[in-house]
């Protein structure tokens, strides 16, 4: 598990009171948190602030499972 | 006064209280709500699920704006009570069912007179002789964030997130947003925000100059109210004056977005890019 992606499943964790053990690399995002798309929005600003990056949107086309956004995260550290 | 979140149902005491005239029934959402605390006037955006301006929100906005004693307010706090954030902009459903109800005849003529209502609104909000705070929190596209554009001071919680989607739609902001924005940030962060569709953030927002304050998440009300205090100190006339002079309306551009935003508005592409998001299930419909 590349460290990016822990720290998102840990960060998903905590901001949406889910068991981080449950959450896989594989796993839908959106669908493992029970986020609707407004909540979608706030998390990607949690990311950004995060990891100090600037992730645009059209980077996050087809970008649904822990591990995509993880890649999408490494791309701009 | 009501906290952020809090649907303001039971309005609390205030002094000089001015509850403008009821629409609703207290048990009822408003789209829109204002009290007045002496010289500071907050108005709540409380439409669900996030604010969307259309016929009803517009209704509401001249309402206020023909009920607002100007005379007797030094601030106007513009806040957010629904969890989604300020706004998500125009109602896109509402248009897109005027646009499928309605003879193509009468299309045209109903979106332009929309446009022009709505510019009314912006443009007084825009230069109301007293300060203006915008506390925006979570979503704060399109129309919304052409809303937020005409306050004076913005401040951002750090759920925030400010986005120009239009160019999926096939058209441009309508509602004044890009004047407004070339009036606040650089011409490179407007070719960005506006060319590719993306959004930023409230560190971004501060960055950039698009925002002058960043805030936790819940305290972007806090932090309004301590400025709308600073106003009620000034001088009304010096205030004023200082404001004409600083944030002048770009008249010429916001005509010539209107037209930009008629003529493509007439266009198919719009058509078919509202059938597909109101049809979407796409978690992300704003995604470019």
């Amino acid at each position: 598990m590349t460290s990016s992606l822990q720290r998102l499943i840990e960060l998903s964790s905590t901001r949406y009171g889910k068991d981080a053990t449950t959450m896989k690399a594989e796993d839908d995002v959106f669908e493992k948190l029970g986020i609707d798309s407004f909540q979608a929005v706030e998390l990607m600003s949690e990311l950004e602030m995060e990891f100090d990056i600037e992730i645009p949107d059209y980077e996050l086309q087809g970008v649904r499972s822990f591990g995509q956004l993880a890649a999408a995260i490494d791309k701009r550290r | 006064m009501s906290e952020p979140g809090a649907h303001p149902v039971s309005r609390p005491f205030t002094r000089n209280s001015d509850l403008g005239k009821r629409r609703y029934a207290p048990a009822e959402p408003m789209p829109l709500c204002w009290t007045r605390n002496g010289a500071v006037v907050e108005l709540a955006l409380g439409r669900e699920p996030c604010n969307e301006i259309g016929s009803e929100m517009l209704a509401e906005l001249e309402r206020f704006i023909a009920e607002l004693d100007v005379d007797a307010t030094a601030a106007l706090v513009v806040h957010s009570t629904v969890r989604g954030g300020f706004s998500a902009g125009a109602d896109l459903r509402e248009l897109y069912r005027g646009m499928v109800s309605r003879p193509v005849g009468e299309q045209a003529p109903a979106v332009a007179e929309f446009i022009e209502r709505i510019h009314a609104v912006m443009d007084t909000l825009d230069t109301l002789p007293l300060t203006t705070i915008g506390v925006v929190h979570g979503v704060c596209f399109g129309g919304g964030f052409e809303l937020a554009l005409v306050c004076d001071v913005l401040i951002a919680e750090r759920s925030a997130r400010f986005c120009f989607p239009e160019l999926r739609l096939g058209i441009l902001p309508g509602f004044g947003g890009i004047p407004r924005l070339r009036r606040d940030v650089s011409n490179a962060v407007v070719r960005d925000l506006l060319l590719t569709g993306r959004s930023i953030n409230a560190k971004k927002a501060l960055g950039c100059g698009l925002v002058s304050q960043m805030v936790p998440t819940g305290q972007g009300l806090t932090a309004a109210r301590a400025v709308a205090n600073q106003a009620t100190k000034f001088d009304r006339d010096a205030l004023a004056t200082t404001k004409r002079f600083m944030k002048p309306i770009p008249r010429a551009e916001l005509d010539e977005e209107k037209r930009h935003f008629l003529r493509l508005a007439a266009k198919p592409a719009l058509r078919e890019a509202l059938a597909k998001f109101v049809h979407s299930d796409d978690l992300r419909p704003y995604l470019p």
